[in-house]
Order: structure tokens, then sequence, then C-alpha cells
């Protein structure tokens, strides 16, 4: 073992980075980096996090799950109507309510994928239209609004609970919970396992198939918490919510050093990508740069991390499976 | 359950259809819209079957794309013109990008008018205004006036950098201010019409000006966003939301206090009048020219410009006093 094992270089710069970036904005909007302005730009960036971890197990084992942002506005309009039909239900069981229909549909994904070994690509890019059309069908087309919601329901990601609002929190533990499920569970590793080199994984006895189900299930389930998070947090629901977001889900792992041809991430990665692209998405409007140059200025910065990853991702190749087959 | 009604309501439809005389034909009306869920639009359809009800022997295609983009809209109409339809009524996302398109259509004789969002002169035969653009680029920075007798600092939050609409009212804005002493317009940011990012302008907004008074949002989901921004920044009573939004969508944001009036046409009479725009040039040989006044059923009439443009009626502010009626309409 080397010591990059333990001080991960990628992530390492990344932090740099954001580091670098928070200098260049403060010199411009000193205010930006008071502490109670990062726990704001946390917050933002709390569902792009819950996503981009979901979406980082996804890429892991070679799929890619395009349909994210389509199931979170699809869970976000069902749950926003259950309260509207039932504004008494208790908020835990909005939020198991939620979780389960991302999972269902995360888990629709998964089984066209496995048993039909349909390229994952094109079943999410399907199942992402059917379920913006399924919200259309159930909405009418309508808005669910703020005055229609109950107070608890857009109360809870708001409500502060050690000086963070509670959807800070959600993406905390999310952290936690994957970050102890990809280095100490059998499933965690066998994610890996099976991105790094499938053929290698089915010797071991890992079923292929089976994981990537698994890590759809796992990427609808956040995508569903984070629908009635979005929900509440922006009090309104519509066909187009969070509409292209899918793709910053995608930009935030590839950012955050994940490999698109799969088995080569971490969930360090995955949150410092998606901080990065937070924080650029709420230092832009403070810094008083054209709106016309913000666009090039994201696509910019997506694609320098991508071309710097891409150059110090070859050497890393095998490593995984080394470990992998070290520990199992 | 809507599947039922759905059935029985083609049921009825087709018995209606049976019972009609046969010399009577359906004229197909087709109400092209910038996304199909947009409760404006939706509205909008409403006043348009309204119309169809009133003509007796109209039938309304409402359709649009998806999302809000030109391209799609280029596929709607290339569809609607295979189906030949005989008017086509459309509020278009690109100013110029349906032009060729609907020149295909106008050649093959269908009537093309565009109400709402523009089209360029040469993609269509006339355009209805709901309101004009002086008078609703008057009315917006009035609303932000109105609640500041003593001046202060506005900024603007736009939908994208390219619409059409937005960047007009916005310019027609800008000419009035002289008529407003004291009110400054300090920044114009853009949400690009997605909830999050125009929350997240907003926000950036009151950071950069902490001195903010009002927020201008002539979009109806840019309002919405920056009124919620405005109630979890605990700024509700220093920064006021105005600008055009839906009544049903700004009820929450007037209870709250975040936003104390705003204003919007009427969508009902927008879709209504479009209809007997479409009907009166493609079945009475009404000609749309400078200067020719087009009935438009109880909306009166509609006097053309120079560039066949005419306004429908001024905008109408809703408050406190009249939300609780207009929520539940639209």
């Amino acid at each position: 073992m080397t010591l990059s094992r333990f001080i991960p270089v990628r992530e390492t710069i990344l932090a740099a980075a954001i580091g670098v970036l928070l200098a260049v904005v403060a010199s411009r909007f000193a205010g930006f980096i008071a502490p109670s302005n990062l726990a704001n730009v946390f917050n933002d960036t709390a569902p792009l996090i819950i996503l981009a971890l979901g979406q980082m197990v996804v890429i892991l084992t070679r799929c890619i799950d395009l349909s994210v942002a389509a199931n979170l506005a699809l869970t976000g309009m069902a749950v926003a109507m259950i309260n509207v039909a039932m504004p008494g239900l208790p908020i835990p069981i909005i939020i198991a309510i939620a979780i389960s229909l991302g999972a269902v549909m995360g888990a629709i994904n998964g089984v066209l994928v496995w048993k039909l070994s349909i390229p994952p690509i094109v079943v999410t890019l399907g199942t992402m239209t059917i379920f913006r059309g399924i919200i259309f069908l159930i909405s009418d087309g309508k808005w669910v609004n703020s005055h229609e919601m109950s107070p608890a329901f857009t109360g809870v990601p708001r409500a502060e609970f050690l000086g963070l609002p509670v959807l800070s929190w959600v993406a905390i533990i999310t952290v936690v919970i994957f970050g102890i499920m990809m280095a100490r569970t059998q499933l965690g590793r066998s994610i890996f396992a099976v991105g790094g080199n499938p053929h290698a994984a089915v010797y071991t006895g890992i079923d292929v198939g089976k994981t990537q189900f698994l890590a759809f299930v796992i990427s609808g389930a956040l995508a569903g918490l984070t629908g009635y998070l979005w929900v509440a947090r922006y009090a309104v629901a519509y066909v187009d919510i969070a509409g292209g977001f899918e793709l910053e889900v995608v930009a935030a792992c590839v950012i955050g050093g994940i490999s698109i041809a799969g088995g080569i991430g971490s969930v360090g990665g995955a949150v410092l990508g998606a901080i990065f692209l937070g924080v650029v998405k709420n230092a832009l409007p403070v810094v008083n740069i054209s709106p016309f140059w913000q666009l090039a200025i994201s696509g910019s910065a997506i694609l320098i991390a991508v071309a710097f990853n891409a150059q110090s991702g070859r050497k890393k190749g095998r490593i995984i499976l080394k470990d992998a087959e070290v520990r199992s | 359950m809507s599947v039922f009604k759905k059935l029985i309501a083609s049921a009825a439809m087709a018995t209606t259809m049976i019972a009609s005389p046969a010399f009577a034909e359906d004229v197909r009306i087709a109400l092209v819209v910038k996304a199909l869920g947009i409760g404006f639009f939706e509205a909008a359809a409403e006043g348009a079957e309204e119309a169809a009800a009133e003509l007796g022997n109209v039938e309304i295609i409402y359709t649009g794309p998806t999302d809000t983009t030109a391209e799609g809209q280029i596929e709607v109409i290339n569809s609607l013109i295979a189906q030949n339809v005989d008017a086509i009524a459309v509020s278009a996302n690109d100013t110029d990008a349906l032009v060729p398109a609907l020149k295909r259509a106008m050649d093959r004789g269908i009537t093309v008018i565009s109400w709402d969002s523009g089209v360029a002169l040469e993609g269509r035969q006339l355009h209805l205004n709901p309101s004009s653009n002086a008078l609703i680029g008057n009315m917006i920075i009035k609303l932000a006036a109105d609640h500041l007798p003593d001046g202060g600092d506005v900024a603007v939050l736009s939908a994208t950098t390219t619409s059409t609409n937005q960047n007009i009212w916005i310019e027609e804005m800008t000419a009035v201010m002289g008529d407003y002493p004291g009110i400054n317009v300090v920044s114009t940011v853009y949400g690009d019409d997605l909830a999050d990012k125009s929350y997240r302008e907003a926000t950036g907004l009151m950071q950069s000006f902490p001195d903010l008074d009002a927020i201008i949002a002539p979009t109806s989901v840019g309002i919405v966003a920056a009124a919620q921004a405005v109630v979890d920044a605990g700024k509700v009573g220093e920064v006021n939301v105005t600008g055009l939004g839906l009544p049903s969508e700004m009820a929450g944001a007037i209870e709250s206090g975040a936003s104390q009036s705003f204003a919007i046409w009427n969508p009902i009479d927008l879709g209504y009048s479009a209809t007997m725009l479409a009907y009166e040039l493609s079945q009475n040989g009404v000609e749309a020219a400078p200067g020719a006044e087009v009935p438009m059923g109880r909306m009166g009439a509609l006097t053309l410009d120079d560039n066949n443009e005419g306004a429908m009626a001024d905008p109408f502010v809703y408050d406190a006093s009249n939300i609780e009626q207009f929520k539940s309409i639209f």
C-alpha cells in the first residue's frame, strides 16, 4: 500500500480547485465565503449531492441513469398531490412513499437492464420520457402550488437542526451511509468489481445483472427522496421541475473522477464534484458576470475537470480489481 | 375515472357529429402552445373551447411540444400541415425558427396567426398581443413603484436571455423609467424559467444588493421562485416580489406577503380571441392588413398596426383583495 491510498490524489486536487474557486469568488464578493452563506450553498447543493451518489453507484457498474431527474419530478408531483389530497398524512409516511416510489421506478430501469439486456442509456432515455409523460397524465398539466401544500410538507426540509436545515442533514447522512456501504459491505465491493471487470466478477460469484439492478434501485430510491425534498423546498410541483438536471448529476460524477467506463470512483469524489458544481452555480449570480458568459463558464469548468481526470485516471486502471482480490 | 369520462365525452362527441348536418364540416383550428403542461396555456385552451362552442362548428386541436423548444414546435406544425387543419394559432418559442414551417403551412392554404409570443412578420398573417408591450413594460415597473413612494432599488428576474417576450417588456420598461423618479433598476438576471435556477438568482440578488426593495419577475416560474426565496431569506416586507404571474400559482406568495401585487392578462380571453381571429381569417375571408379591424367576439375588435399586430387588452392587477376570487380560475 502506497501513501496515495491514504491521501487520494484526485480528491485532494478537486478540493484544492474548490478552494481556489472560493478564493476567486471571495475576491469579487467577500460575503460569499461567510460561514452562513457557505452553509446556504451546501444546502442548495444537497439535492445534487444525494443524486450524484446514486448516479455514482450506477456509473460504477458500467451503466448510466438518465431518468433520475424525471423520477425526481414524478415522485415530487405524486407526493405533492398526495399531500393536497390528504393534508393530515404525517411527513415520515410521505417520505417513505417517496423513497418507495422512486425505488420502484429505479427497479423498472434495473429489470429492463438486467433481464432484457437493453443498454442502460437506451432504457433510461426511454423511462425518462415515460416518467415525464406520467407526470403530465396524473397532474393534467396543472401545477401544485405553495398555498395548496400543508405547512408541515414544505416545512421539513427547511427546519433547522443543530444550525443546519434538514435538507443538508439528509445529504450528510446519505454521504455517511454511502461511505460505509461502498467501503465495508459486500454490495459496495461487488459494485466496484462488476464495473472494474465483469468477467472476473462472475468468476468470484457475483451476479453482474443483479448488482446493476440493485444500483438502479438505489439511484431510484434516492431520486424519490430528493423528489420530495425538491418539491417541498421550492414549494411548487409541475411537469418540468428539475428539467435537464440529470445532466448536472452526471457532470458532478464525471468531475468527481468517476470513470464513465465503470469501476473507478469514490464517494468523496462524487460529493466534491457536486460541491464544485454547486459553488459554480451559486457563485455566478453574485459575481456580476454577464449571463451570456455564465453558461460558457460552467461548461468550460466541466470540460477542464474531465480532461484532467482523463489524464490522471489512466494509470489507475487495475488497482481496484487487485484490491477486490485481496479483500475476497 | 378520467378514462371513463373521456370515453363518455368521445361517445357524446361522436353522437353530435352524426347528428349534425352533413354539410357543416368542422373547422379545425390548432392552438399550438410553447409547451404542454403550463397552467397559462391550459387556461388559453379553455378560452379556445369557449370560442369553439360559441362558433358551433369548430374543433380545437390543443397541442405543443413537451418542452419549450422551437424544434419541438416545428415537428408539431409539420404534423398539423400533414393533417391539413384549417388554421394554426401559435405561441412561438422562437421568433424566426418557426417561419419556414409556418410559410409552408400558409402555402397550403392554412391560416396562420401567432398569439402571446410572436412569430416574424413573414411567418404569419397577424399577431395577437395579449396587451401592448408598452403597457406591460409600464405595468411591471408601476407595480413595483406603487409600493415605493420614496423610491428604491429594484432588480429584474427574467426567463432566458433569448425569451422574446421578456426582452421586449424589459426594453419597454427601461423606456418609461423616466416616469418613475427615484426607482433604480440595479440588475437584470436570468432564471431560465427553472424553479431552482430562478430561486438561486433571486437569492443572489438579495445578497449582492442588501438594500434591494423589489424584484420584478415578468415570468410565471420566476415570480413564484423569487417569492419563495424571499420567504426563505426572511425578507418578507423588505423585498416585494412583483411582475407577471398566475393567480393560482401566486396565491401563496400574496398570502405570505412576499408579493404585494402582480399582473397578468386573462389567458382565457387570449385563447378565446386567438380562436375567433383564426376563424375570421380562415372562414369569413377577412383580410389581415395594416389598419384592418378584425372582430373577435365578446372581446371587441383587434386593430392591426403596420406589422399586422394588435393588442387585446390591458394587463389586470391582482392583489390580496381579489386573489381569492381568481385563484380557482387559472
